[in-house]
């Protein structure tokens, strides 16, 4: 099995594991105040940084390219409160449109 | 839509209202009737964005079913959005694997919130915990009687369950015959999709602070580490800043 299928089915039955904990635990278990903060940071901070690594990093380096330009219509439209759908297309349509006129 | 494998006889229709105060039979009705619509009406919303979800992962390396297998058996958009992001950018499969899991860590605090509401045991609370998610989530939290919370959580969750894996085949199907992934600017829009997935919880200014924090954190990693690592690295800032500031009083806004 190649590592890519492990990691889907892994991750995959991991998250499940996740759900069934949060209904099965406790509460007083994840109730403390210090896991609260850490977990409503958490995917603050990981989704940030994803966002980041997405949009400038190249191969072991920072590079600035189309892709800011689309992140920059997304902010954009995010703004403008448009759906989900309309914001990725356009930072889609933004960077590719940018890439065929240079 | 379907009744849930094994759950026909605990429809929240099955039961009797649980003391609705003021509320007569067709009053209950016309309230069923209007949850089971926005259920339904956030299903099709969220399967249009499994649309993008489909054409990203194929572009990103994975083949059509690994793409299904992951909206089928993760089904937790920003887990599936964040591994195919960190393999999009040349990332291990394990890191991506972890980051997947980390960013599925909400979905515990949303079981635990849920589950006096939901109030479901054994085989039940097995099937109902794969339907976990921000938008059954949001649709269960603020009802008043356990039928209707039930109600909320499973016309929700299965909606967008079954128009979330129909919408990543389809979108699979066409990202894999579109071409170039980066003339098509399909590298932008991952991109996106996470500051989309981001955007509603930069509510207030700590929040804010962390976020850019991990972000430049994450930047800064990227010459030194393999890719994958630095958003991992960027997690940390999370942990410090939720060990370190002990004087907030109520971190846990409303979910979703």
């Amino acid at each position: 099995m190649s590592a890519t299928w492990l990691a889907v089915l892994g991750a995959g039955v991991g998250c499940y594991l996740l759900k069934l904990a949060g209904l099965s635990v406790p509460e007083r278990v994840l109730e403390r105040p210090v896991v609260r903060r850490v977990a409503d940071l958490l995917p603050v901070a990981l989704l940030a940084a994803l966002v980041a690594v997405q949009v400038l990093a190249g191969d072991r380096r920072l590079e600035v390219d189309a892709r800011l330009a689309g992140l920059g219509a997304a902010v954009l439209l995010l703004l403008a409160r448009a759906p989900f759908l309309v914001v990725v297309v356009g930072a889609a349509a933004t960077a590719a449109l940018l890439r065929l006129a240079v | 839509m379907t009744t849930p494998p094994g759950d026909g006889a605990q429809r929240p229709a099955a039961q009797e209202p649980t003391g609705e105060p003021g509320g007569g039979p067709g009053r209950e009705r016309v309230q069923r009737r209007a949850i089971v619509r926005d259920g339904l009406g956030i299903g099709l919303a969220t399967g249009a964005y499994g649309l993008s979800f489909g054409a990203v992962s194929v572009s990103s390396g994975l083949d059509v079913a690994q793409t299904c297998v992951l909206s089928l058996l993760m089904f937790t958009g920003a887990s599936q959005f964040a591994l195919v992001g960190v393999l999009a950018v040349g990332g291990s499969p394990a890191s991506g694997a972890v980051t997947a899991l980390l960013l599925g860590t909400r979905n515990t605090l949303y079981g635990l919130r849920l589950a006096p509401l939901l109030a479901w045991r054994g085989r039940r609370r097995a099937l109902a915990a794969h339907l976990l998610i921000d938008e059954s989530t949001a649709m269960a939290v603020a009802r008043p009687t356990t039928a209707l919370a039930r109600l909320g959580f499973l016309s929700t969750g299965l909606a967008v369950f079954a128009l979330w894996n129909l919408a990543t085949l389809l979108g699979a199907l066409a990202g894999g015959s579109l071409g170039d992934p980066r003339a098509l600017g399909l590298d932008a829009a991952v991109g996106a999709a996470f500051l989309a997935l981001l955007w509603p919880r930069l509510r207030d200014l700590p929040t804010r602070l962390v976020a850019l924090a991990a972000a430049g954190v994450a930047l800064g990693a990227v010459p030194l580490t393999a890719a994958g690592v630095p958003v991992l690295v960027a997690g940390g800032v999370a942990l410090l800043v939720g060990v370190l500031r002990r004087d907030r009083p109520d971190p846990g806004g409303p979910v979703a």
